[in-house]
């Protein structure tokens, strides 16, 4: 099959490789109708996430269709057609019982390299280093699946592959950032990052009840986005200061949830975030964490301070003195993926929403070296694309 | 939660420490060098202790021992040899953890380091079989020595063994009777000479993430149902 393996920094390519095959007996093999690049495939692109290997093969945001079950996967048959969470969780141990999926205990095989730097470790997750389990990823031809019975969620017929494939990380990863504002009828909510978690926390942010969305980037498509299809009020954060005109927007108040769509490696023009570009670019520090601070001064006191955003490692400079001297709530994490995707897929199926309107690229699985590239220059006003990995372009 | 205690290898010492003490070390020597007097080859000198336990875990034998633990449970551990405690929630019922365990032909399954261990009938004696890299294998045979159900195992290796090795382990409900608390103990006591150095092969130089990996597996078996997999592809195809 053809996949796309990681070779190093910048270095991506497009390889044949034997097909995955059945290891264990809760597992399926899913042949890929539909795959896309994520922001945080970016963050593997550029070299900050350790742990990566040649040759390992990328991609956690993936769909398709079931051609092959274990000898005890049950709930799925073979010709299923279904969207898979980048998460995986063995659905049995405490954490997948509380609902912590993305916390699964018994999914990642090298949970001692989680432990060591974090105490403890979370789940597994496809294409994303062995520290992450080293789970081969789907943007590739056919993926293998493990606990097939627990994550992937059939799909009707009458929905598109673009309708549906982001229920694999980035709609319920804006979600679950909303929705850890515990927004309130009236809320003012602060999106940093109008990537696509940023755009599917704005809209969700309305889903769940938001009065006002409040937009930060800088890419002129992106806020255009933001404000078109989200509806969010936007600022341009190298046009002005952000404080000011937030505070200016909320009579002075402050936005009740702010959201870190950006994590770690955002971009600034504040004194602060050139400090962290320094310290990063010397290895003295391993995440930038400008947005993530602005969001902390900026939200109202009382407020709820979400991160979707990825980080890391350790943070310099971070401003823990406001957040307790405003009692802020701070919630982050990994997505629970498996909370979301049955609900989100009856919003989709009631019109509420079409994840569809993000994708701005569509390609073969062949051009994915030069379209990491595209995106993560943001090239081209790429907000998002798409590969067919069985529509083969070259 | 891991201890070591050993009076052989004082791995008292974590990864961090580690790297606390080789950073420490570093530093020191680059201060006590960038000082052309002669105090400053006291802080150079001061850095090798410092950076000798960084790099191999002990203490020099000059700065004295670390005092033994008054841990009651290094009773165990006797005065020789390696002891191991470790622990891990399983999301199970106590009687199905303890009934798992007490099939000790189960232990293979999750213990990394043996091959089989055969149980004679009710007799509470049975046979071990270890393999380590390549085709080292040690075998010997071992004792029941403490059973009470749903409670505790406790085991040893009869006298004259070529492992001295013993191990408990003690199940504690937790979670108003949803999980059970596992709680190990096992010492290895490899014997003098050739075949020392035989056993320390098998059971590995890091002991207790060995049997923290055991444990993970425990729990993977009984809760996943199967040992999570991991293969990427290592070939190109034309």
């Amino acid at each position: 099959m053809r996949a796309v393996r990681y070779y190093g920094k910048e270095d991506v390519r497009v390889e044949t490789v034997p097909d995955p095959e059945i290891l264990n007996p809760h597992d399926a093999i899913v042949k890929v109708t539909a795959t896309a690049i994520c922001g945080s495939d970016l963050h593997i692109y550029d070299g900050y996430i350790p742990t990566m290997e040649q040759g390992d093969i990328l991609g956690h945001e993936f769909m398709g269709e079931v051609v092959e079950v274990g000898r005890e996967t049950t709930r799925l048959k073979v010709g299923d057609r279904v969207v898979v969470p980048f998460t995986i969780a063995c659905g049995q141990c405490f954490f997948c019982k509380e609902g912590l999926w993305s916390l699964c205990d018994n999914s990642n095989p090298n949970a001692w390299m989680l432990e060591k730097l974090y105490g403890y470790s979370g789940s597994a997750l496809f294409g994303y280093s062995h520290m992450y389990g080293g789970y081969p990823g789907g943007q590739a031809q056919f993926v293998r699946v493990p606990f097939a019975d627990v994550g992937p969620l059939k799909v009707p017929d009458s929905l598109s592959d673009e309708q549906v494939l982001f229920l694999s990380d980035i709609f319920p990863t804006g979600y679950m950032a909303a929705e850890n504002c515990n927004i309130k009828p009236g809320d003012t909510i602060a999106v940093w990052g109008c990537g696509p978690v940023g755009q599917f926390a704005i809209k969700s942010a309305y889903l769940l009840g938001a009065e006002r969305v409040i937009a930060i980037d800088r890419f002129p498509e992106r806020l255009a986005l933001a404000a078109s299809e989200g509806k969010a009020e936007i600022i341009d954060y190298t046009a002005t200061d952000v404080y000011d005109e937030i505070r200016a927007k909320t009579g002075g108040q402050g936005p009740d949830g702010c959201i870190d769509a950006v994590g770690l490696e955002a971009h600034g023009t504040t004194l602060d975030a050139w400090y962290d570009r320094v310290k990063t670019s010397m290895y003295l520090a391993t995440d930038r964490s400008h947005a993530l601070r602005e969001a902390i001064g900026v939200c109202r006191k009382g407020g709820t301070v979400s991160i979707p955003g990825v980080y890391g490692g350790w943070l310099d400079k971070f401003p823990l003195g406001p957040a307790f001297g405003k009692g802020l709530t701070l919630k982050m994490g990994q997505t629970h993926m498996h909370r979301y995707l049955a609900p989100l897929l009856e919003r989709v199926e009631r019109g509420e929403i079409d994840p569809s309107f993000i994708i701005t690229h569509r390609v073969g699985l062949d051009e994915a070296p030069a379209m990491y590239r595209t995106f993560r220059d943001k090239q081209d006003s790429c907000i998002k694309v798409v590969m067919r990995p069985q529509e083969m372009t070259s | 939660m891991s201890h070591v205690i050993s009076r052989k290898l004082d791995p008292s010492l974590s990864d961090i420490e580690s790297w606390t003490a080789i950073g420490g070390a570093a530093a020191l020597l680059l201060l006590g060098l960038s000082r052309r007097r002669i105090q400053a080859l006291g802080l150079a000198a001061f850095a090798a202790p410092l950076m000798y336990r960084g790099v191999t875990g002990e203490w020099p034998e000059f700065l004295g021992r670390h005092l033994p633990s008054d841990d009651p449970r290094e009773a165990l551990s006797g005065d020789r040899g390696m002891h191991v405690l470790e622990a891990a929630q399983v999301n199970k019922p106590l009687a199905e953890v303890y009934r798992y365990w007490r099939r000790l032909e189960n232990l293979p399954r999750f213990m990394a380091h043996l091959d089989s261990v055969t149980q004679h009938g009710d007799t509470g004696l049975s046979h071990w079989v270890a393999r380590g890299p390549g085709t080292l294998r040690v075998e010997w045979d071992a004792q029941i020595i403490n059973d009470v159900e749903n409670q505790v195992i406790g085991w040893e290796s009869l006298p004259g063994s070529d492992v001295i090795t013993a191990g408990s382990v003690n199940f504690d409900s937790a979670r108003n009777g949803r999980a059970t608390n596992i709680t190990l103990h096992m010492r290895f006591e490899p014997p003098a000479g050739r075949a020392g150095e035989l056993v320390a092969a098998v059971f590995g130089r890091r002991p207790a993430q060995d049997v923290r990996e055991d444990l993970r597996r425990l729990k993977q078996l009984l809760e996943a149902g199967e040992l999570p997999q991991v293969v990427q592809p290592s070939e190109v195809m034309a």
